[in-house]
């Protein structure tokens, strides 16, 4: 689903419409929203319940918020080398014990601040942007495929997340804490949409401000192309990759705050996988290269929205994941250029028409 | 293996009238090639000759849309490689095609392995291996892993699997392209006992010296045309060349070149190059000056090593060995952005894989190198670049319908002009353009030779590659010539014509270094 | 990936002993990483067990459905592609024993054909998808992963205990080795013993060794790893390897699901879950390059016997937290990686290490040495 953007003056607008490289990951988006309207007839209500906006709309925006921040280094991080980060989950955990270290000392639970908030948060965005480098470091120091060496972390990860809070699942009861992740008090909006918002708009400036955008989708592109015109690909990839941690990081903090508690377990458990489900509903291509974080945002929100709707048909949490299956697979299926060329052929029997593509049977073989 | 036939007079493996055309391209038109048992026989041609078609219709990769096939005589229709195999015609490519992770003995025998009651028995595998390998004399052992084996040596392997197929044909496409004179002598040991054994061998190689070593006969295409077929010990160097370079038709006027190269005298030049080169080039150590204020064309071969040559200067490969000076100050290029930073600018030969960003628009593949110039944190601003963008678009006259459409949409001329204008743009004061003018219509090449000019006037120093000797010709005030990736001669003034520059590619008489 | 550079002149180069191959190298590693970890594992504990053969022997008994499960991934990573979903359909197919022995008064015997056939019917699907459609094996395997998980859900989301009688015989089935046998503190035989799973595994340990070594499929497995365009230039059906090799993951999936219950017959929602992760360690760890083309089922099976050696050490380290195993298996899984990256690099002539000048030296096949070499070659420039 990477369609160019054809300005040509002479083409419909429809034609237009359609090669949009937005238009994909909105139409999803409306066909879920439509089935969301059907089977929740209150669907656009909102109401004001214990000082939060809430309503079905809200609740989406507020449980994607982890995702939609994961998804945006997971976009990157496709975007340069074509392959995905899977330890972004552990990563979340990571930060968060490092934050909930800082934060309760060794208490196991305590209402007790034992260092600055800020800073404590600083520590757990840190620890994101360390794991992000080791991941950076070995894809592109090493050369190592970005699944197989995110795949240490994703082992390791959680494990090393538990070690760092003693073992333990520790509970942070200052409400201060949970301002990240629920509410400030007297803002009727959750803290989490603010963030995550805020986080989205952040990462578009650093994208557009400097030339990391037009470095990763070069780099993503066309390395060797790269490398002639001065740029310094290992660089960008690692960048990319730290960034990624980050952004994890900070998911992690926002996750924990929401519960008031480091989970290592349970934090962020399968997120990767709906990250990279978002950055291809997004229309990204899966193989690097060109990149929108708007469709990437539009794609984890829209996955939100299937969740919430299975959720009212009474779909488990954990069966949810035969739909997610095999809403990828059909995805991936339809964008795969096997799959096209066997329906190119198809289509063009059917119409018998002669395409200029006559000639290319011969070279196929 | 095929009983020892005698040398025969008339050719057992006959193509008549071949044609084949792609979409847009007339890829061969009427050719005809005859092939011999026991004789090896070089088929040669510059680029887009039409070589690599004629194989692939050869091996059944393609099929010819004119023309036929004979075997001793007999029709022979090959519709797959499989088929070509089946038939006794075997091909060796350059990429070594078997698989590293296997012994030797596996890869010769991969898919016929000696069989034990239903397993395979690899005891007597390696022991055949071993009696292949001794019957032609190559070194290496049967349960080595090969990729633990030099290239030459799989080359050689990879040789041996065709010919243990009972295979009368062997196509080598491209074989010595990696091998050093030690072992292209080996591979050569081994031809020559193939040939003597009976099999007809196709050389395709762009290295002349080694067709004159150990070919018997030349068949020069050009243009998908053919050109001739020749005895080797009846066709001087010159005259293959000079067949192989061919004449072009063109009625594009006449732009004067100041040759004068004494102009120069007592000038520091902008670039130097002192016993030059890098370990991915292969090419060998060079010296070279270029001046501010003039054009230096690089002539030779394809595959003479001219690309090479000037990526070791821009660290496009990065120079191992000898020095390199700016402007009289010795510099260490670690790789393209710094030279970049010291006013070099390189288009590279082939702009599809190592030029253009394909799914970028026309404005952001302009802007990148200047943008990587300035660095991550400086970005340009959005009227900055369009600016730009559209300077160079008027400038060069881009056909493009605005400057946010993805390059990939552009005709190749046009994209080779959003290349150029992307290095213009950086204000360089060294520009490497090679082969700028590939696959370009007349009109637009003549636009970039005049620019080529208006540049040297500037006071830019501009290195040109070309396989067009007249554009050369044309623009430049020095040629340097190369043959089989060595710099052999440079040639000025006097010198500067097609005569003298066919002569020295072609060799065989006096070089000076 | 092309590399023209020529071994055999390239300096700073070590020319790998004649007969052993990257496979071989790594493999060495394995074993003697395992044996090192026993030995000081028995030397460390010595009161505890460690040299009794019983103790050796349930390293295997305990772990035979991670050797099936290991030796899938291994077959898919040699043709170069990857299985994650293993874990997925080992808890699957337990559950599905579970649900199918829980009163209906169905012959134990039937979970056989059940299990295997939820195994290949995974493989089938999955390998179709990789191999004809040519979809990445990462995502594919993935989807498989979540669809088996859900579907457990699907069938039932509680715990179901089996109390089958001839099922549960199975599980309690031990057969004993008579002549293996240490004497306790108090005077009884500790007899080592196999339990008919780990049997089955070994058994088809050895099958797979054989297929592997001395089958037309078996090499074609390494042919498409090694170089897919290469192989299907030499003739083999890559895209049919491909899709077998998936097959057979599925199937041999299956049976680490059937094996599994048998040592924990109950089917938990959360059975199986991060088993993928394990049967890819012990494979990497086991030697089996991820890249493809390199791997021995040997070395897996020392790579399973080292994942339960770990588990079954750290415990006695005092260190009760069930996440120290995984740690320690991930910091080897590391190791190994980056092992397999320096080989990779190496230009595929040997191992390439950065030395000091003076360190130098090694001979080449024609029996000059390193340093000789290079003179003549830099006179011959």
């Amino acid at each position: 689903m990477n369609n160019s953007i054809e300005e040509h003056a002479s083409k419909p607008f429809i034609k237009r419409l359609l090669g949009h490289r937005l238009t994909f990951p909105l139409v999803v988006l409306l066909v879920v929203v439509i089935q969301n309207i059907i089977t929740t007839p209150n669907f656009f209500d909102i109401s004001i319940r214990n000082g939060f906006l809430s309503g079905y709309i809200p609740n989406i925006l507020d449980e994607a918020s982890e995702l939609v921040i994961v998804t945006l280094g997971m976009t990157l991080v496709i975007a340069v080398s074509g392959g995905v980060d899977l330890s972004v989950g552990a990563v979340m955990a990571i930060a968060a014990s490092f934050c909930g270290l800082m934060l309760n000392g060794a208490e196991y639970r305590t209402d007790v601040f034992h260092n600055p908030y800020g800073l404590a948060l600083l520590v757990g965005l840190l620890g994101g942007g360390l794991c992000g480098a080791f991941n950076g470091f070995l894809v592109s120091r090493l050369k190592i495929q970005p699944m197989i060496a995110t795949l240490i972390l994703y082992t390791a990860g959680r494990s090393i997340a538990k070690q760092i809070t003693h073992g333990q699942t520790i509970y942070i009861m200052n409400p201060v804490y949970k301002y990240l992740g629920v509410q400030i008090p007297g803002v009727p909006i959750r803290t989490t949409i603010i963030i995550s918002v805020s986080i989205v708009i952040l990462v578009v400036l650093l994208v557009r401000l400097t030339s990391l955008g037009l470095y990763v989708q070069s780099v993503g592109i066309n390395n060797s192309a790269s490398r002639l015109v001065g740029l310094n690909s290992r660089r960008v990839t690692f960048m990319a990759f730290v960034l990624c941690g980050v952004l994890a990081g900070a998911a992690g903090l926002v996750g924990s705050s929401s519960v008031g508690s480091v989970n290592s377990g349970e934090l962020g458990l399968t997120i990767e996988m709906d990250a990279i489900l978002a950055v291809a509903l997004g229309g990204n291509n899966l193989f690097g290269g060109k990149f929108s974080i708007a469709g990437s945002v539009i794609g984890a929100y829209t996955i939100q929205a299937i969740t919430t709707t299975l959720y009212a048909m009474n779909v488990r949490a954990d069966q949810l994941n035969v739909f997610k299956a095999i809403i990828i697979i059909v995805i991936i299926v339809a964008s795969s250029p096997v799959f096209k060329e066997k329906i190119t052929r198809m289509t063009r029997t059917v119409f018998s028409r002669k395409v200029s593509l006559g000639g290319l049977s011969d070279e196929r073989q | 293996m095929n009983t020892i036939q005698q040398e025969q007079k008339n050719p057992s493996l006959t193509m008549n009238g071949i044609g084949k055309s792609f979409p847009g391209v007339r890829a061969l038109h009427d050719v005809d090639f005859y092939l011999r048992r026991g004789e090896i026989h070089a088929l040669m041609g510059e680029n887009g000759a039409g070589k690599s078609t004629l194989i692939k219709v050869l091996t059944g990769v393609f099929s010819m849309d004119t023309g036929s096939v004979r075997l001793d005589g007999d029709p022979l229709l090959i519709r797959s490689p499989q088929d070509a195999q089946r038939h006794g015609i075997s091909t060796v490519y350059q990429e070594v095609n078997l698989c590293p992770n296997l012994t030797v003995a596996e890869n010769l025998f991969l898919g016929w392995e000696p069989r034990k009651m239903g397993l395979i028995d690899w005891k007597q595998m390696n022991l055949k291996a071993a009696e292949l390998l001794r019957e032609l004399n190559i070194s290496a052992d049967p349960t080595a892993q090969l990729d633990s084996c030099s290239i030459a040596i799989q080359q050689m392997i990879a040789i041996a699997r065709a010919v243990n197929t009972e295979c009368s044909f062997l196509i080598l496409d491209e074989p010595t392209s990696s091998l050093d004179a030690d072992e292209v002598e080996q591979l050569f040991t081994l031809m020559r006992q193939l040939k003597d054994n009976g099999v007809g061998i196709i050389f395709i190689t762009h290295f002349i010296e080694q067709v004159y070593e150990v070919c018997d006969r030349i068949t020069v295409l050009r243009n998908g045309e053919l050109v001739g077929e020749f005895e080797v010990e009846k066709l001087p160097r010159l005259a293959l060349v000079t067949k192989m370079m061919g004449k072009e038709i063109d009625n594009l006027s006449e732009l004067s070149v100041d040759t004068d190269e004494s102009r120069f005298e007592g000038e520091i030049p902008i670039v130097e190059a002192r016993n030059l080169t890098s370990d991915a080039s292969k090419v060998a150590p060079f010296d070279l000056k270029m001046y501010a204020g003039e054009v230096v064309g690089f002539g030779g071969l394809l595959g003479s090593g001219r690309s090479e040559l000037v990526r070791a200067i821009y660290g496009a490969d990065k120079a191992t060995q000898g020095q390199l000076l700016i402007k009289g100050k010795n510099v260490k290029i670690k790789n393209p952005l710094d030279a970049m930073k010291h006013g070099m600018a390189y288009l590279p030969e082939d702009r599809k894989v190592d030029g253009i960003f394909e799914d970028l628009s026309v404005r952001e593949n302009i802007i990148i190198a200047l943008q990587a110039k300035h660095g991550m944190f400086k970005r340009m601003s959005r009227k900055e670049m369009e600016k730009y963008a559209d300077e160079y678009i008027a400038l060069l006259n881009i056909k493009t319908s605005n400057i946010e459409t993805p390059i990939k949409t552009l005709s190749g001329g046009n994209q080779q002009k959003v290349i150029l204008a992307r290095w213009l743009l950086t204000n360089p004061e060294f520009m490497i353009l090679d082969e700028p003018t590939r696959g370009i219509d007349v009109g637009t090449k003549t636009e970039i030779q005049k620019l080529i000019l208006k540049l040297a006037g500037e006071g830019k120093s501009v290195a040109f590659i070309s396989s067009e000797m007249d554009e050369m010709l044309r623009t430049c005030s020095r040629m340097v010539v190369m043959r089989d990736r060595r710099k052999v001669r440079e040639l000025t003034q006097g010198q500067l014509n097609q005569n003298t520059i066919m002569r020295t590619i072609a060799g065989g008489e006096e070089d000076n270094e | 990936m092309k590399d023209n550079r020529k071994t055999a002149t390239a300096p700073n180069q070590i020319i790998k002993r004649k007969g052993m191959s990257n496979a071989g190298a790594l493999l060495l590693i394995t074993i003697s990483l395992f044996v090192l970890l026993y030995v000081i594992s028995a030397i460390l504990f010595a009161d505890s067990n460690f040299a009794k053969y019983s103790v050796f022997f349930n390293l295997i008994n305990n772990k035979a459905y991670l050797l099936m499960l290991a030796l899938g991934v291994t077959v898919v990573l040699i043709t170069g592609s990857i299985d994650i979903s293993v874990g997925g359909v080992t808890g699957l197919v337990s559950m599905v024993i579970a649900t199918m022995l829980a009163g209906s008064g169905i012959s134990a015997l039937w979970v056989i054909p059940v299990s295997l056939g939820i195994g290949i019917a995974f493989g089938i699907v999955q390998g179709f998808l990789v191999a004809y459609m040519e979809i990445q094996p990462f995502i594919v395997t993935l989807s498989g992963m979540f669809f088996a998980r859900g579907m457990i859900s699907v069938i039932n989301p509680e715990s179901v205990p089996i109390t089958d009688q001839l099922f549960t015989s199975w599980s309690n089935a031990k057969m004993y080795i008579p002549f293996l046998y240490n004497v306790r503190g108090n005077g009884t035989l500790d007899v080592a013993y196999l339990t008919p799973a780990a049997i089955v595994a070994i058994l088809i340990l050895i099958a797979l060794i054989i297929a592997l070594k001395k089958t037309k499929f078996g090499r074609s497995l390494y042919a498409v790893g090694g170089n897919p365009q290469s192989a299907l230039l030499m003739g083999v059906n890559v895209k049919r390897t491909k899709f077998m090799a998936h097959v057979l993951c599925g199937l041999l999936a299956g049976i680490g699901g059937l094996l599994f219950t048998l040592f924990a017959p109950s089917g938990n929602p959360g059975n199986g879950y991060g088993y993928e992760i394990d049967a890819i360690s012990s494979s990497v760890i086991g030697g089996v390059m991820l890249n493809g083309g390199v791997g021995l089922p040997i070395g897996t099976f020392f790579g399973v016997l080292i994942n339960s050696l770990i588990e079954r050490v750290v415990p006695r380290l005092g260190i009760v937290d069930a996440s120290w195993p995984r740690i320690i298996t991930s910091a080897f899984l590391f190791v190994f990686i980056v092992l397999q990256s320096v080989f990779a690099s190496a230009g595929k002539g040997g191992v390439k290490l950065r030395l000091p000048a003076w360190l130098r030296f090694s001979r080449r096949k024609d029996g000059h040495t390193q340093i000789e070499s290079e003179q003549a070659d830099r006179r011959s420039a």
